[in-house]
């Protein structure tokens, strides 16, 4: 019983993450289509700028919050340079200049900062809580609760607010959003912003548990696009459950088979997820005009 | 003279000059070629070994270069890319033309550009760990790090004096740990080791609870070893302490040997033991230890150049580097295949990883003595007294 | 279609061209490498593109069947005995055979859905090289015997720089004439719309595992000259970072075009090795000039300059 719970916490921390990014990846497709696979970038951004910021002097919760605006900056930056100038091109072209994106801000990261991993200390201590024989880290309850109030808060935001609702539109069909007249390009900065600052959350919940570097963001965004996949593209409870049933594969999978194919047991998984449901586990049955 | 011939006469003593000073300039300088991972998975070692080496050559031609020339370091990044390595080995021995090379910071890049070398008969010391780099022996391929087999065999040593005899082995899967690994599962037999758990993780993957859990749960297991390097084994360690397994006790592997493993592991990291070159316990080595000199030196220089603590990544790069400019030295000459010839009668060389004794059959110099075992107590390295 | 077949001997006559007339501009082995390794990649990459550009689909793991292709002739004679050229057909036919089995299930995705299931994939086949230490020497690769064809050991950079070559002009002429064949015309349609093919009589799921099959075993023959030419072989050859190099290489030299492929690889693959001078820089600048270079030529190379081409004709 305490391996299993072991297995389920640490499975569902990291499936958090996951689900974060996922959700980064749900919000941007929604407002314009595009696969941002600079969506990882934004999470090492929120772990890096925290952690460069604190050194400097900063008390943590100010650099935390410094960090979130840093990222949200670079996300509405890298929609007015990179994806508005290409607007009409096709999707290939716009995935391209993300993966591009992420490859200048690995390469920007690298310089600014350094190659050295780094960590931030845990919110309420590092001391391991015993639940039921299970050792859990203080921080794991931080990411899973954090993720929570996210999830709930862009719930809230796109059911309830008018601007929410205005994403929603943009999503269903951008012309008809246009018509209306929703501006569909201050919608997808605010897509670009908001995914940013999702990202850089998961970035600073996490890096007292899993540390932080320059590099984390690559295997991070394929995690993410593989969960919000998995889940169902452009569903954002799709990409929360798909996060975190893809940790749980992971976990389960190293403590119950094989820890060296762990991972090809989560993408087995998925695999025969997409042959039973070709649009996800929550997508919506894509109509296909003629 | 009209002006047309003193316009050629001009442009022929301006091309007399140059070419003169180019003649000049190329009998001043020796070029020496390094490719190494800056950039990407393994930049954890490579990034100490790069500075390592600008900062020293600076330094020696500073003081009148090597035999009355300048060094010019041409150094590539190839961001832990084999394929990109090989590509640069090539560029290095036909673009460039260097006489030596120092570098190919993992196994895999370096077996990859290792034929470029043996072929173009230049001599090229590696800084990758596995064995495989030097045996079989080739002519002109040495190395300075210990090899991951004598890792293995340093930890045996020191568990069968602990009568420690049941292992459970959590490995990374990426080149090192997994050839390091490999090496100690065929050297368990010899020292009468037992290995009765052994997982894997992702060099990249956040959380090795799992793997940890299985281990803790297997029966009768008596220590943990954690072959790999970055910040895995500093996950592992963290998650270590959060299981409460600290009671069993824990080595780790000399891929870990820098200060911030320490930082990132935190108080997860007391107790942990591990094979390490003397150059992290240099200020508690006695005055008369053969290395403190060497050591302590080349410590104060690379932190105060660099503000980052000192590993022994970079001391690698430091012996290969100083190996190679007292070969030259003794050959008194440019020529590659002397140099080669020089380095392979290396003796008595005080290195940062040990005492260097090459030989025909042996291209590392180095034996089980010039690995010290360490355990960290404190938050620093502290040498292991032999019989504790 | 006489102009079109003037047009697709050009083609191949200036590649032709090409080939034989840039070795007087290298000064040293270390561009014929290059060279050959752009020759690599551009072979790749047209498998590539035929699945991608003239059959409209998404394959996010395609590096999979270049690391097959790779490890076919590692092992084959390494652990088999087979000679090296038969594991080059045998590595081919294994890419087939397993483009086949997955194709036909895969292929019923569409879109980012396809692109994620290719992906695993291609992390399924780079996870098993890696850990089959025993057959692969892991994560580290394995040495790969020399090719020998009727005696004459095949190494060199100046050598592979031909044979290279030549894979390239076979795989150009077998690509271009694709194009006018019924199976060619079959790929455009479905690339246009997939339900008007089908309203047509084209047999779609067909034509699509066809695509697949045809572009594996591009992939394939690639990967096994590189192994040849490296001497060596690692995993990463099969990982997802070379799958997305090879997405990024038919993207920007321009979906469908033949001709594009061959740029975007000369691109991809000299870019690095001239950014090196920037040291640190290098990656920053990468990622600049692939956004840019997306952004003002948004179809690719080759479609948006003939297309600027095209308009100053007609002014």
């Amino acid at each position: 019983m305490a391996e299993f719970l072991q297995f389920l916490i640490s499975g569902l921390t990291v499936g958090a993450v996951y689900a974060l990014v996922a959700m980064g990846f749900t919000l941007i497709y929604n407002a314009s289509g595009v696969v941002n696979f600079a969506q990882g970038e934004f999470v090492m951004l929120g772990g890096m700028v925290t952690v460069f910021v604190s050194a400097a002097g900063v008390p943590l919760p100010l650099a935390a919050v410094i960090a979130v605006v840093a990222a949200v900056v670079i996300g509405l930056l890298l929609h007015r340079l990179a994806i508005e100038p290409a607007r009409g091109a096709s999707a290939v072209t716009l995935i391209i200049i993300t993966i591009g994106a992420s490859i200048l801000l690995r390469g920007i990261a690298a310089i600014v900062f350094d190659k050295q991993f780094h960590k931030l200390p845990g919110f309420t201590g590092e001391a391991p809580i015993d639940i039921l024989g299970a050792a859990v880290q203080p921080q794991s309850f931080w990411v899973l609760g954090g993720t929570a109030v996210v999830v709930v808060a862009l719930y809230v935001f796109l059911e309830h607010t008018l601007l929410g609702k205005a994403v929603l539109a943009t999503a269903a069909n951008r012309l008809a959003a246009r018509l209306v007249g929703i501006n569909t390009t201050t919608i997808m900065a605010l897509a670009f912003g908001g995914s940013a600052a999702i990202g850089a959350i998961a970035g600073i919940l996490v890096t007292p548990i899993t540390l932080t570097n320059y590099d984390v963001g690559t295997l991070l965004a394929l995690k993410g696009f593989a969960a919000a996949m998995l889940g169902g593209m452009g569903n954002p409870l799709g990409a929360v459950v798909g996060g975190l049933l893809l940790g749980l594969l992971e976990a389960f999978g190293a403590g119950y088979l094989s820890s060296t194919y762990k991972d090809a047991f989560a993408f087995l998984v998925i695999l025969i997820v997409l042959f039973a449901a070709p649009q996800g586990l929550f997508g919506r049955r894509a109509v296909e005009r003629v | 003279m009209n002006s047309k011939a003193t316009f050629k006469s001009l442009l022929v003593a301006s091309a007399m000059a140059i070419g003169m000073s180019q003649a000049a300039l190329a009998q001043d300088t020796v070029k020496i070629g390094s490719v190494l991972s800056v950039t990407g998975p393994s930049s954890f070692l490579g990034e100490p070994e790069d500075k390592t080496l600008r900062l020293y050559v600076e330094k020696i031609n500073a003081a009148g270069g090597v035999a009355g020339k300048k060094i010019e370091l041409v150094i590539y990044d190839d961001g832990g890319d084999a394929n990109k390595a090989r590509t640069f080995a090539t560029r290095l021995v036909e673009d460039d033309e260097v006489i030596a090379m120092v570098g190919g910071t993992t196994t895999g890049s370096t077996m990859a550009m290792i034929p470029v070398f043996e072929d173009a008969k230049i001599p090229f010391i590696s800084l990758a760990g596995a064995i495989e780099v030097i045996d079989p022996v080739r002519k002109s391929v040495f190395k300075t790090p210990h090899t991951d087999k004598m890792a293995c065999e340093k930890i045996f040593e020191d568990l069968k004096r602990r009568n420690l005899t049941k292992i459970g082995l959590i490995s990374g899967t990426d080149g090192f740990g997994a050839s390091m690994r490999a090496q100690c599962v065929k050297v368990a037999p010899t020292y009468g080791m037992q290995i009765v758990a052994d997982e894997n993780y992702g060099p990249r993957d956040s959380d090795m609870t799992a793997q940890l859990t299985k281990i803790k749960s297997t029966a009768g297991v008596q220590a943990v070893v954690n072959p790999g390097f970055g910040q895995g084994p500093a996950i592992v360690t963290r998650n270590y302490a959060q299981l409460g397994m600290n009671t069993i006790p824990f080595y780790q592997s000399h891929g870990v040997a820098s200060k911030s493993f320490i930082d990132l592991a935190g108080a997860a990291a007391e107790g942990v033991r591990l094979p390490a070159a003397a150059l992290l316990v240099g200020d508690k080595l006695p005055d008369s230890d053969p290395q403190k000199k060497v050591v302590t030196e080349y410590k104060q220089a690379y932190e105060s150049a660099t503000k980052q603590p000192v590993s022994t990544f970079g001391g690698h790069a430091y012996d290969g580097l100083f190996i190679l400019v007292e070969a030259m030295k003794r050959a008194n000459s440019t020529d590659s295949q002397k140099i080669r010839d020089e380095i392979e009668k290396t003796k008595g060389f005080v290195g940062t990883a040990g005492i260097v004794n090459m030989s025909a059959t042996d291209h590392l110099g180095l034996d089980l003595s010039a690995f010290r075992m360490l355990e960290i107590k404190g938050g620093d390295w502290n040498l292991v007294a032999s019989g504790s | 279609m006489g102009a079109r077949l003037n047009q697709r001997f050009m083609i191949l006559a200036i590649l032709a061209v090409v080939i034989a007339v840039l070795p007087f501009l290298f000064p040293s082995s270390y561009y014929f490498r290059v060279a050959s390794l752009v020759w690599v990649s551009a072979l790749a990459a047209i498998g590539l593109n035929i699945l991608m550009g003239q059959a409209g689909q998404v394959s996010l793991g395609h590096a999979a069947f270049f690391g097959i292709g790779a490890y076919a002739v590692a092992i084959g004679p390494t652990h088999l005995g087979i000679p090296p050229w038969a594991a080059l057909l045998i590595g081919a036919a294994l890419s087939a055979v397993l483009a086949y089995l997955v194709g036909r299930p895969i292929l019923r995705l569409k879109g980012h859905y396809l692109a994620i299931a290719t992906l695993g994939l291609g992390v399924l086949v780079a996870l098993v090289i890696s850990t089959e230490s025993r057959w692969t020497g892991g994560p580290d690769g394995m040495p790969v015997e020399r090719l020998t064809l009727f005696g004459w050991r095949v190494s060199g950079s100046y050598t592979w720089y031909w044979v290279t070559g030549a894979l390239l002009l076979v795989g150009t002429w077998i690509a271009l004439n694709l194009d006018e064949t019924p199976t060619g015309r079959a790929f455009r349609a479905l690339h246009d719309s997939e339900v008007a093919a089908q309203v047509v009589g084209v047999d779609v799921a067909r034509f699509k595992l066809q695509a697949f099959v045809i572009a594996a075993v591009y992939a394939s023959i690639a990967g096994s000259a590189l192994a040849f030419m490296n001497g060596f072989i690692n995993p990463d050859q099969a990982g997802f970072l070379h799958s997305v190099e090879l997405v990024t290489i038919v993207v920007l030299g321009g979906l469908g075009s033949v001709v594009g492929s061959i740029i975007g690889a000369a691109v991809l693959v000299t870019l690095p090795q001239a950014l090196t001078i920037f040291a640190e820089y290098e990656h920053l600048l990468l990622g600049l000039i692939i956004i840019v270079s997306m952004i003002f030529m948004r179809n690719g190379i080759v479609p948006s300059l003939s297309g600027l081409l095209l308009r100053r004709a007609r002014s």
